[in-house]
């Protein structure tokens, strides 16, 4: 008697509607033991991690600050893992477009220059984050070099390449010699929505961007050409869609999209160019992107869910002393069982009886 | 099924209350660290001072601390937590929080802040650091006369002013003692990454030096030199624990009668922003007991220690001759003043290195 | 000790944990899947191996605690991957996310403890020979443990039939599995053996590199580890030249510092990075030729038609 993995006929539609709620039971659960485990109080930790934080406009809005990079960057990240094309460097492109669209507060700074500062770094920054993006794409169709790594590598040449900027070239004159640019001018940040917070234009830019990717993929014929490339290659083949320059396309969008949310956080929550812009940002859209199906306006949610992850986090540490790893630890669980339920979609386990295996013979 | 619910409602609600608790008579101190309390560093010193308060006022303080905060735009919000959560003196213990910390205190002008080894100050927002170039003018002079190679190794983190003074201040003690004295710097360019500093020792030991000095947070160097045998200086806490025949002394962070002055002020609604620049006198800096030197070393470190004290001994006397022969300006009559220590941006003669990114 | 020697030891400590966590590593891409959860088993390691150590007194028991996390991580990913045919790539970060922060909730209470790091072997007479005395006989067991793994794991892939069918498995699972070799428990068994190297790569770091523990201090080395497979083109020997190489690029670049070479560390630091990229982008060119590219099946979900 074994458990085996078989193929249903068609999908679920059930357990596609089920699966997410399903997989956040299940993580809730999960941590709730966790808790306990550590010795504190299960449902209050639930409080503070989820409720808490909805409770109150400045908790809103932070989460809205903390969602907008994340939502910005599944999304672009989502049209390439629908085509099947794996871009792992979006903290690259995310440091990338930053450094790009930061050139241009660095050089005008102190400058009465106009308005048109801000627009101009964020397409910088943009087509900065795009650029490099190409790169791993580039190497995929002309050399067949697997995009997975070289795009995981370049992550790291991007930050070592932002490292030396902020502590030579670009190192602000006045700032004691610490590594970080000067305070970029008010022309050239992020302008706010609400006085008095930190909720600024980056996440209506996300909704926007959000709202295009829901249209694209639904509507035009990219989109189409996207999802069937990734979900059956051959009849793509068939149907004349090229797959290279897919593959390009979906890269570059995807590395403008991480690189234009590099710049508006610069721009935005901090000011200025720094080491450790990015907490991870890229890598941790990728589970956004994994949580939100690859759907846009789930994506929206899952951005929004786990930006609440994160601030709930902040609030334990300071309301119940539960450790900022704790958070780590959910998202993974949480990342665990989303994947184990969607499977369910697609597949079933049965239990087979030791005679089929006989008749089957090995496996 | 109802009656869970409802009991779960219940539940949910009383554990709700418990965060709705007002501020009520005690004084809310909130503690913002850079990295673990655990680093036996950096903000392992500054949570033995947040346990001295603790310890001091009893009752009349809760203190809530926050670690492994990073230095990015996550650490506005976790100082602004505190800030909403009814905490009414927030002390932040590392540079990268220097404008998350002004932007907050602008925002809650009625909230006390004290931002450690910045340089921006409000109404509300006072600074402080320790004299740390005081104990590296000691470390220096021990250094040299334990030195058999003449060749001094050191851990630098940025080069930023704080550091280079440091470096400067060490290689000027040293040179009382041996003018020839000569130091390799390596830049780690972290304030706490074990794996690199215990490299950076290891590449200075091999490279010819026989002292390690570090102004990074963790014991990791201190017990490659204890492994190779070499001399070294435990740096915030004393290391000696990581090579007890190693550490020659180490500089000291002592937060705590700081913070229980400020804390003290506060409860007695005397605080105002101030900056706060303490040595070795008010005791904020603290020389490790002076160990695995002979007595005479010994004795001229307390000697000096005493006469830095008193006054009559500036680590940074006039003249000052930097690198390239230049005699610095001497704007504090007889030693350089606090602005030029604290903006420091040259190597003194001696130094055969260049600054990084200048 | 001269110079030259003393820079050896420093590469080869440097490189051991890299090179451990690689070879694991390559057997499972071998077997044709990926897993980029090196990261997330490495600090797992290293928690649970300093904690196994210092509650024990022994850095062999420390070892082995190490190893049984990464195993016990990986087994988590095998079962997704391998039993519910989940997306690798997914389930690679969710497994680091999730060891880096479980790693940090039990190493947690370890901070600031100490051990007794791992001994080094000592020969009369060989180990006291110059130059090459200590870096061949005065190495801890780590080290020849990495050079004996990597000499196993070449012999098991090329000098045995079980070798040469994780090899096709990860070459051509349809045809491996049409010809009635075990894909799925093959490639469960490899999972679980690069989980245990990688265990035990990272607890090398708090049992033998740096005696304590402090979250995150495998800063990366997973990542870079996952690079060097690459790099290697997926053969165990020039795993062992790639991983000294990036350690030795590390060690040297702190040298040229300390000797006062004015070479920006940040391009230095960026060198590995960048020639893993040149690298696979030479490589995938001549596929057709050298034939030694990526396993053909690397990545790609598996489920036995029935």
């Amino acid at each position: 008697m074994q458990l085996v993995l078989e193929r249903r006929a068609e999908r679920s539609t059930l357990i596609a509607i089920a699966s997410p709620l399903l997989a956040i039971v299940l993580t809730l659960i999960t941590m709730s033991v966790l808790v306990a485990i550590m010795g504190k109080s299960p449902l209050a930790a639930l409080w503070v991690y989820f409720i808490e934080p909805l409770t109150d406009p400045y908790s809103l809005q932070e989460l809205a600050v903390k969602a907008s990079p994340l939502v910005m960057i599944a999304v672009g990240l989502s049209l390439c893992y629908l085509a099947n094309v794996w871009n792992i460097g979006a903290e690259g492109q995310f440091i990338v477009g930053a450094v790009t669209g930061s050139w241009l507060a660095v050089v005008t700074n102190g400058t009465d220059a106009g308005p048109w500062v801000l627009p101009a770094m964020l397409v910088l920054g943009a087509v900065g984050g795009a650029l490099y993006a190409l790169i791993p794409a580039i190497c995929k169709v002309r050399f067949g070099a697997s995009e997975i790594l070289t795009s995981l590598m370049l992550v790291y040449v991007a930050d070592l390449l932002m490292d030396y900027l902020v502590r030579g070239p670009w190192r602000d004159p006045k700032g004691m010699n610490f590594p970080t640019t000067a305070e970029f001018d008010p022309v050239a940040t992020m302008p706010l929505l609400v006085d008095g917070s930190r909720l600024h234009a980056g996440a209506l830019l996300a909704l926007i961007v959000v709202l295009a990717a829901a249209v694209m993929l639904g509507r035009t014929i990219k989109g189409f050409e996207i999802r069937v490339v990734g979900a059956a290659p051959k009849a793509a083949r068939f149907a004349g869609f090229n797959a290279n320059q897919l593959v390009l396309f979906t890269f570059a969008v995807s590395g403008a999209l991480a690189g234009l949310a590099g710049i508006i956080e610069v721009a935005g929550p901090v000011g200025h160019l720094q080491p450790g812009i990015s907490p991870g940002y890229g890598f941790t859209a990728i589970i956004v992107a994994f949580l939100g199906r690859l759907n846009p306006i789930g994506i929206l949610v899952a951005g929004l869910f786990l930006a609440l992850t994160f601030i709930g986090g902040e609030g334990a540490q300071i309301s119940m002393k539960l450790p900022l790893d704790l958070t780590k630890v959910f998202q993974g669980i949480l990342l665990f069982y989303v994947l184990a339920c969607d499977s369910m979609i697609l597949y079933r386990i049965r239990l087979v009886g030791s005679s089929r295996k006989a008749a089957h013979g090995s496996v | 099924m109802k009656k869970l619910l409802i009991v779960a409602a219940v539940a949910l609600t009383a554990a709700a209350a418990n965060f709705s608790a007002s501020a009520a008579e005690k004084l809310k101190i909130g503690f913002v660290y850079v990295g673990p309390v655990g680093d036996f560093g950096w903000t392992y010193q500054h949570e033995v001072g947040r346990q001295a308060i603790v310890k001091e006022f009893g009752d009349k303080i809760e203190t809530t601390y926050l670690e492994n905060v990073s230095e990015g735009p996550d650490s506005e919000r976790s100082i602004e937590q505190l800030a909403r959560t009814g905490h009414q003196l927030i002390f932040t213990t590392s540079f990268g929080f220097m404008d998350p910390t002004v932007k907050v205190a602008k925002k809650y002008p009625k909230i006390k802040f004290e931002h450690s080894t910045g340089y921006k100050r409000a109404e509300n927002l006072g600074t402080y650091s320790g004299k740390f170039y005081e104990g590296r003018y000691i470390q220096g002079m021990i250094a040299a006369k334990m030195s058999k190679t003449g060749v001094l190794g050191y851990i630098g983190s940025f080069p930023i002013p704080e550091v280079i003074a440091g470096i400067n201040a060490t290689m000027l003690g040293a040179q009382t003692v041996n003018p020839n004295i000569k130091v390799k710097i390596i830049w780690v360019n972290t304030w706490f990454d074990p794996g690199k500093e215990a490299d950076a020792a290891k590449a200075l030991i091999d490279q010819g030096t026989d002292v390690i000095m570090q102004h990074t947070d963790s014991p990791a160097a201190m017990q490659i030199a204890a492994q190779r045998g070499i001399y070294a200086f435990g740096q915030d806490s004393d290391m000696s624990k990581f090579g007890p025949k190693t550490q020659l002394t180490a500089i000291i962070n002592n937060w705590a009668p700081y913070y229980v002055r400020q804390v003290k002020a506060a409860l007695d609604g005397k605080w105002k922003a101030d900056d706060t620049w303490d040595g070795l006198k008010e005791k904020m800096v603290m020389m490790a007991p002076y160990t695995n030197m002979p007595d005479d070393v010994k004795k001229m470190a307390m000697d000096t220690e005493a006469a830095i004290i008193a006054g009559t001994l500036h680590p940074f006397k006039c003249p000052i001759v930097d690198q390239t022969g230049k005699t610095v300006e001497c704007k504090g009559g007889t030693h350089l003043d606090a602005g030029q220590i604290l903006g420091m941006n040259f190597y003194v003669k001696g130094v055969d290195d260049k600054i990084p990114g200048k | 000790m001269g110079l030259f020697e003393a820079i050896v030891l420093s590469v080869i400590a440097a490189s051991t944990p890299l090179l451990l966590a690689a070879a694991g590593e390559l057997v499972v891409e071998r077997a044709g899947v990926l897993n980029l959860g090196a990261e997330g088993m490495m600090i797992m390691g290293a928690a649970c191996g300093f904690a196994g150590a210092w509650l024990t007194g022994s850095t062999f028991v420390g070892a082995l605690f190490g190893i049984v996390a990464g195993v016990a991580l990986s087994a988590v990913f095998a079962v997704l991957t391998l039993g519910l045919a989940v997306n690798q790539v997914a389930t690679g970060l969710a497994l680091t996310i999730l060891g880096v922060g479980l790693s940090g909730l039990i190493g947690a209470g370890f901070v600031g403890e100490k051990i007794t790091p791992a001994v080094h072997l000592y020969i009369p007479m060989l180990t006291d020979l110059p130059v090459i005395g200590r870096i061949l006989f005065g190495q801890d067991a780590f080290v020849y443990f990495s050079i004996l793994l990597i000499a196993a794991i070449w012999w098991f892939l090329y000098r045995t039939r079980a070798g040469l069918v994780l090899r096709a498995i990860g070459d051509n699972h349809t045809s491996a599995h049409a010809l009635g070799y075990p894909v799925l428990k093959v490639r469960f068994l490899a999972v679980l053996f690069g989980g245990g190297c990688a265990g035990l790569g990272g607890a090398y770091l708090p049992l033998a590199y740096t005696p304590f523990f402090i979250p995150g201090m495998t800063a990366g080395r997973g990542w870079i580890a996952l690079a060097l497979v690459v790099f290697a083109s997926w053969r165990p020997l020039r795993l062992v030249a790639g991983a000294y190489l990036f350690g030795a690029v590390s060690i040297l670049q702190l040298h040229a510092q300390g000797a006062g070479l004015g070479i920006p560390s940040q391009l230095m630091s960026s060198l590995p990075y960048l020639a893993t990229v040149i690298v696979l982008v030479l490589i995938s060119r001549t596929r057709a030729s050298a034939g030694s590219a990526a396993p053909a099946s690397l990545g790609m979900v598996f489920v036995p038609d029935r």
